[in-house]
């Protein structure tokens, strides 16, 4: 019969109709409701599909990615971007700009002295996030940005760019969690590998040692004075015992604690008390004591700042 | 059949043995390419249509090696038994100054468009093309851009990354992006074009009709006339920027000329200064409302040329999200088709809410809805949790019951019968010289599709058919797009029965600059929207050489004046939205 088919297709949006008024919110409820959303946005939804923006708006995933950000750990001057300028080379449209620091004497340094987004230009790929080694370069999921200046608030400089850590970790809490898994996991294994390693060089170096440590305490005699002894406990990892123990074995300067070998100091400790290896772990005085020596304490206390105990973290 | 160029060339060899004046039509023989004689093309292409069988053009493209130029065509066969990898041909043109093949419009009319292309972006010139104009860009623009000496305005470096981003760029200033770019420095103006715009002469009108006068057709007794009507650009049916020039007699059309390239933007120039990584957020912007297969279809090319392996996981994974963009994106065209006709809004946007929770899905897996950037060469960018594949089966669930209801809204209504049935149907024969490919091709009767008689990623382990229909008209290519939506969910559900519980997703180290070992290739896959294809060529680098994309839209418009002669005004805005195009993948 002729029309039947419009029928049944008019049935189709008649039952549409009547599902709007069934499902949907109701004129007494609350007009903006964001639990009405989320029923109606379900897979299994019916009724309205829209939505009032920006009253209401659509939950945003986990993943979702739109502009990059920077990652610090404490401080904003201290972020874990080395400028190794991989984000800057995979760009797509080429829309980040990295300037690396360089240090007094005007070597390259690990760190963006300068670090330029061009909102504007970025699409949104996320590549710089993907292929970045050290989880420095994020996405930032601020995606509502009106502005009336382009010049002035799409040009993301160092300033707009850093997060700290917290914040990516409350925007990608799954990514965050992966890699700080893994990072553990790493840091778990080279510890092994370094406690394997040690154990097998002490052992084979005890005799030899010893030998060595002969020589040295007749050379120490003869030895010119030391200069003025310094506060050796100003070192992540050295407490009074230590010191004395140094002390002891004729270390009393930054200087000489940075000329000294990481195994001969473990040696020491070990023929002062044995437990004290236990407790202490040598590996970063030599490079700490340095920036001792050359009077550098800001940087010295930045990375003391990171270090546990002594140990590289 | 197996394949065997060898034999090819020895069967054409017999046909066009060379003499002591000429040479033979075979040449050379380069990889896995036959190089023919310029001018004998034509002949060669004829033998091959008519007595070998292989009669499908569906890729012509061209490449410029500085010292040469070349043409390429990848001719296939629609016999049953025939189907498979094609013949790919090339010619050698050394003239770089005034380059010319013989056209094969005459053979095929359905390079008409591409060779239209090649003359645009190479200056390949093409002796006895009927309307040898500029396709993508205007009469007058100097230069052919994909010629490797031309250089846009604000050209910074041949090939990205550039070096003023790292180590030690200066601050950039001025700060917005259209200040910084240099348009003044490297413009290039029309011969006898004078910038002063006291002295500007607007350009010479194109006459696009290109000189055809139909006679008067006989509507009755009405008094009717020539007149020729602009539809577009922005006219709102036309899927995009997209300009029609109309010829009407009285309200019958008597001929069609589409004019593109409004949203073009040389893809295929950007895609050869990007990595071969950069270039995969690019496909994306071709077809967007399909970009999962455009991912697709370039990391499959790729892989061609490095010969990686895929990760099982991620095969599934790209099969899955590949038949959800097809799904998706018939159940859009359809909404659109019915948007043409009149059917305002309705069917549209209950295929919009249905595009939501697949984008949804999309969101999830792979961070963005629409620009997704997912696949990678050897997998693909992000795993997918246990929750997602549930979800995802309840939309899967969900979209089956939704073409349901589709096909309860639309297939028996009247009207849209007594307007479809028998509009611009066409053969497949005739669709096939053309170039015609996808659902287009199969609503004629053609069961050509490329996921069955050219398998790439793990297709050949699904179950699954390939619908056709039987005249090629307005009805027939609405119930293809819904049947092979239909199949789509039967992929789906197939591949997310045998999902993997564990795996890889990515095979080897994944790396930013991959080098591509030197080749050229054409690969294709079954878009959504047909034959999506990518000709590359590589020299070795972390760079393309040669970028270019077969875009079935821009094929598949090339039948749009033989679909629509004859039809009325109304119907062939119509026929417009059957053939499903989307601008940004016609202008590229």
């Amino acid at each position: 019969m002729f029309g039947l088919g419009m029928l049944k297709g008019l049935s189709v949006t008649m039952r549409h109709f009547i599902d709007s008024y069934l499902y949907d919110r109701k004129p007494w409820e609350p007009r903006y409701n964001s639990e009405w959303l989320e029923k109606h946005q379900a897979i299994d939804g019916k009724g309205f599909f829209t939505i009032q923006y920006p009253e209401e708006k659509r939950k945003i995933t986990e993943t979702f990615r739109f502009i990059p950000m920077l990652v610090y750990e404490e401080t904003a001057g201290d972020p874990r971007c080395t400028a190794c300028g991989i984000c800057a080379r995979v760009c797509p449209p080429q829309c980040i700009w990295i300037q690396r620091a360089t240090d007094a004497r005007g070597r390259p340094k690990a760190q963006p002295k300068g670090f330029w987004i061009d909102a504007t230009i970025c699409m949104s790929c996320g590549y710089c996030t993907e292929f970045c080694p050290f989880d420095a370069i994020k996405m930032n999921q601020v995606h509502e940005m009106p502005t009336v200046d382009r010049d002035r608030d799409m040009f993301y400089d160092l300033d707009k760019l850093l997060v700290p850590v917290e914040y990516y970790a409350e925007l990608h809490p799954s990514d965050y969690e992966a890699e700080e898994a893994a990072r553990r996991a790493k840091e778990e294994a080279k510890r092994q590998a370094a406690e394997k390693r040690s154990a097998a060089a002490a052992a084979k170096k005890a005799e030899a040692a010893k030998k060595a440590a002969e020589a040295k305490e007749a050379e120490a005699d003869k030895a010119v004075e030391p200069s003025e002894p310094d506060d050796l406990t100003r070192i992540e990892g050295i407490g009074p015992k230590i010191s004395g123990a140094l002390h002891a074995s004729g270390i009393t300067t930054f200087a000489q604690l940075a000329g000294t070998g990481v195994d001969r100091i473990k040696q020491i400790l070990e023929e002062a008390d044995p437990n004290l290896l236990k407790l202490a772990d040598p590996s970063t005085w030599p490079r700490q004591a340095k920036l001792a020596d050359s009077g550098k304490w800001d940087a010295l206390e930045r990375w003391q700042e990171r270090l546990k105990g002594g140990r590289g973290a | 059949m197996a394949f065997d160029l060898g034999a090819i060339e020895a069967q054409l060899n017999e046909a066009f043995p060379g003499t002591e004046d000429s040479p033979g039509a075979v040449v050379d023989r380069d990889g896995g390419w036959l190089v023919l004689d310029a001018d004998q093309i034509p002949a060669v292409a004829t033998h091959l249509r008519d007595e070998m069988g292989y009669d499908y053009l569906t890729h012509l493209s061209a490449s410029d090696y500085r010292d040469h130029l070349e043409v390429v065509y990848n001719l296939y066969s629609t016999q049953p038994d025939q189907t498979g990898p094609g013949i790919p041909l090339k010619v050698r043109i050394p003239d770089r100054a005034d380059p010319c093949v013989p056209s094969l419009v005459s053979v095929f009319p359905g390079a008409n468009f591409q060779e239209r292309e090649v003359w645009d972006m190479f200056g390949v010139r093409f002796e006895g093309h009927p309307n040898m104009k500029r396709i993508l860009l205007w009469e007058g623009f100097e230069g052919h851009p994909m010629r490797k000496d031309w250089h846009e305005p604000y050209f910074e470096q041949e090939q990205k990354p550039f070096k003023s981003r790292w180590p030690n760029p200066e601050p950039p200033t001025p700060r917005s992006a259209e200040q910084r770019v240099r348009w003044r420095a490297n413009v290039q103006y029309p011969k006898n074009f004078d910038p002063d715009p006291e002295q500007w002469q607007p350009m010479p009108e194109v006459d696009v009709t290109n000189g055809v006068i139909v006679d008067k057709i006989d509507v009755g007794r009405l008094d009717t006339d020539r007149i020729l009507l602009n539809i577009g650009p922005q006219h709102p049916s036309t899927h995009g920027v997209f300009r029609m020039v109309v010829g009407l007699q009285g309200e019958t059309v008597t001929s069609v000329y589409p004019v593109i390239g409004h949203l073009h933007r040389n893809h295929e120039k950007i895609g050869e200064r990007n990595l071969w990584t950069g270039n995969i957020p690019y496909t994306e912007r071709l077809d967007y409302i399909s970009p999962m297969y455009n991912n697709f279809g370039y990391v499959v090319a790729v892989e061609k040329l490095t010969g990686q392996e895929v990760a099982e996981r991620a095969e599934y994974l790209r099969i899955i999200m590949g038949e959800l963009t097809r799904a998706v994106n018939h159940i859009l065209a359809v909404g659109f088709l019915f948007n043409e006709l009149g059917a305002m809004m309705t069917p549209m946007l209950y295929g919009f809410a249905e595009r939501e929770h697949v984008l949804d899905l999309f969101e999830e897996a792979s961070g963005a809805r629409l620009m997704v950037n997912y696949y990678r060469f050897g997998g693909v960018a992000r795993d997918v949790s246990d929750d997602w594949l549930k979800r995802c089966r309840q939309v899967v669930d969900r979209l089956a019951r939704k073409i349901d209801e589709f096909e309860t809204l639309l297939t028996d209504n009247e009207i849209f019968i007594s307007r479809a049935r028998g509009v611009s149907a066409m053969s497949w024969q005739e669709m096939a010289s053309y170039g015609v490919s996808g659902p287009l091709l199969r609503s004629a009767g053609l069961a050509y599709d490329i996921r069955k008689v050219e398998p790439y990623s793990i297709y050949e382990s699904f179950d699954f058919d390939i619908p056709t229909h039987e005249t090629g008209d307005l009805y027939d290519r609405y119930r293809q797009r819904i049947a092979e939506a239909r199949e789509s969910i039967n992929i789906l559900l197939q591949a997310l029965d045998r999902f993997p519980a564990s795996g890889s997703i990515q095979t080897g180290k994944k790396s930013w600059n991959p080098k591509v070992p030197a080749g050229e290739v054409y690969s294709r896959v079954e878009h959504p929207k047909g034959e999506l294809g990518w000709y590359l060529v590589s020299d070795g680098g972390t760079n393309p050489y040669r970028y270019h994309v077969r875009s079935p839209c821009f094929v598949n418009l090339g039948a749009l004046e033989a679909m629509s002669v004859g039809t009325l005004l109304a119907d062939s805005i119509v026929i417009l939205g059957s053939i499903d195009t989307t601008m940004g993948e016609v202008d590229r």
